[in-house]
């Protein structure tokens, strides 16, 4: 019942940020800055998860794969499909769903708990609108972009560990990154990574908004919105598996 | 004017206003008082919108501010400036961009009539010259003076205050009530103040309402408040120790 009532807010929420904008200059200007901090601040971790990710996939699949009946380039073709249909946009929106996500939260909850979005209001502005949408036109746009990123580094990291380990020649990885790569994969994991990103967004907006108390309510909120984003997305990641591929 | 007739407020079921009935003239500096957890704040709340009243209704000059529809209710909100108990001062944003805010929201302006307008609202809270600090680097009572400031930058009629004297000096809270008193004769607007200061009441306030249990205990003028034969009030102004 709590799940249905919570589910039911969080779509009144959505609905209520919708409303014709006071003035859109503004909601540009904040959307600009939100785009530099979910994707320009979100970088470093990402460029650090999607080499390692790559590399350590690579020499788990050919610690898997070695043998004298198998093609070397297979390696490549397995781990930059893996990358690019699953790891790149889950493992990298479930980080981005700690990350972004507990800041929108504690954010917005720190501005409820002091009587900020109260001003808001009572300044005749949508505070919903105001707070939450610029984050999720911001996320819509950075984190498919953060995901394209991370399948490059991944496949980067892929042949970074080949040739480290002497495993496979980069030449072999691309070879069999290349025979293996259909546009309709690149489009799978664009689809993910739109889907994750307006996830990670609400969901984090609307515990933030939500937040009722003091201090302890703020951090209780920041850790719902990570576990309930994280939820949502292997949930969305199994359905959209089930119904794309 | 903002009329208030028979607004009652319920949470659960638990009845927190039972039917307040009153008037708070332009031009005066009304104050709200009575003991904690009586039903003060709601009743502001539900006159500025952030909550809405279980019945009745709240009128600005005839306007039923609770029957207006979204885009209607903006337009009064525009009217409305509020100084928060905790200032609710926009902690990411410089001195300079909260008074800005409203301006830039919803006026025309250009950047340098803002800076014009929010230099005069500074002035007339005694700030001037902090532009550039974050709320963060001020003290309690400047960020009060601050959201007052950001409360008059717009052409308001209506200036709501919670509590503007909690947790200052003696000397800073004389300060703020002058200063309230003195914007309320400036702009000719209708302020109004919950407080448990008594000595704010005597010294700045012109209509007194006594909230008790969540209904109207008192109502009157300032100079009749200590002959008052209201055994509830009575109590409050001596545990006040103004008596």
């Amino acid at each position: 019942m709590n799940f249905f009532s919570q589910f039911g807010l969080y779509l009144i929420f959505l609905k209520g940020m919708f409303s014709k904008p006071e003035k859109l200059s503004v909601y540009i200007d904040r959307t600009i800055t939100e785009m530099n901090n979910i994707g320009v601040g979100s970088l470093t971790i990402v460029i650090i998860i999607a080499i390692f990710q790559g590399a350590v996939t690579t020499l788990q699949i050919a610690y898997q794969l070695i043998s004298p009946l198998i093609a070397k380039p297979v390696i490549g073709s397995i781990v930059s499909d893996s990358s690019m249909l699953e790891l790149a946009p889950t493992i990298t929106c479930l980080v981005l769903a700690g990350k972004v996500g507990s800041h929108i939260a504690s954010e917005i909850g720190t501005m409820r708990v002091s009587e900020q979005i109260d001003a808001l209001e009572v300044m005749g502005i949508n505070s919903s609108g105001y707070l939450a949408l610029p984050k999720i036109v911001a996320g819509l746009i950075m984190i498919p972009m953060l995901v394209i990123i991370s399948i490059f580094l991944s496949n980067l990291g892929g042949v970074l560990a080949g040739e480290a380990s002497g495993i496979l020649t980069s030449e072999e990885y691309l070879q069999g990154a290349r025979e293996s790569f259909l546009p309709y994969n690149l489009f799978f994991a664009l689809v993910k990574a739109f889907t994750y990103a307006f996830i990670i967004t609400t969901v984090s907006s609307f515990q933030g908004y939500t937040t009722n108390g003091g201090a302890l309510e703020v951090g209780a909120s920041s850790t719902k919105a990570v576990v309930y984003s994280a939820v949502a997305i292997l949930f969305s990641d199994y359905l959209l598996a089930q119904l794309l591929l | 004017m903002i009329e208030l007739k028979d607004v009652r407020k319920s949470f659960n079921g638990v009845e927190v206003l039972k039917g307040i009935s009153t008037k708070f003239e332009t031009g005066k500096v009304n104050l709200v008082i009575g003991s904690s957890g009586h039903g003060k704040s709601v009743m502001m709340k539900c006159m500025v919108g952030l909550l809405s009243p279980t019945s009745g209704n709240v009128f600005y000059d005839d306007r039923d501010f609770t029957n207006l529809e979204y885009f209607e209710l903006r337009e009064v909100r525009k009217e409305i400036g509020m100084l928060f108990q905790g200032t609710a001062l926009f902690d990411s944003l410089t001195v300079e961009e909260n008074v800005e805010f409203t301006l830039k929201m919803f006026t025309k302006m250009t950047k340098a009539e803002r800076r014009d307008r929010v230099n005069f609202c500074l002035e007339q809270v005694n700030m001037a010259g902090i532009n550039d600090k974050f709320p963060a680097e001020i003290s309690g009572g400047m960020q009060k003076r601050v959201g007052i400031a950001r409360a008059i930058a717009l052409d308001i009629k209506y200036l709501f205050c919670d509590e503007p004297n909690s947790g200052l000096d003696p000397v800073t809270s004389r300060l703020i009530d002058e200063l309230l008193q003195s914007i309320t004769e400036e702009f000719n607007i209708t302020t109004i103040i919950n407080t448990h200061d008594m000595k704010s009441v005597f010294d700045i306030g012109d209509d007194v309402i006594f909230i008790y249990e969540g209904t109207n205990g008192w109502s009157g003028k300032v100079k009749d408040i200590k002959h008052s034969d209201n055994e509830t009030l009575k109590r409050f102004i001596q545990a006040s120790q103004f008596d």
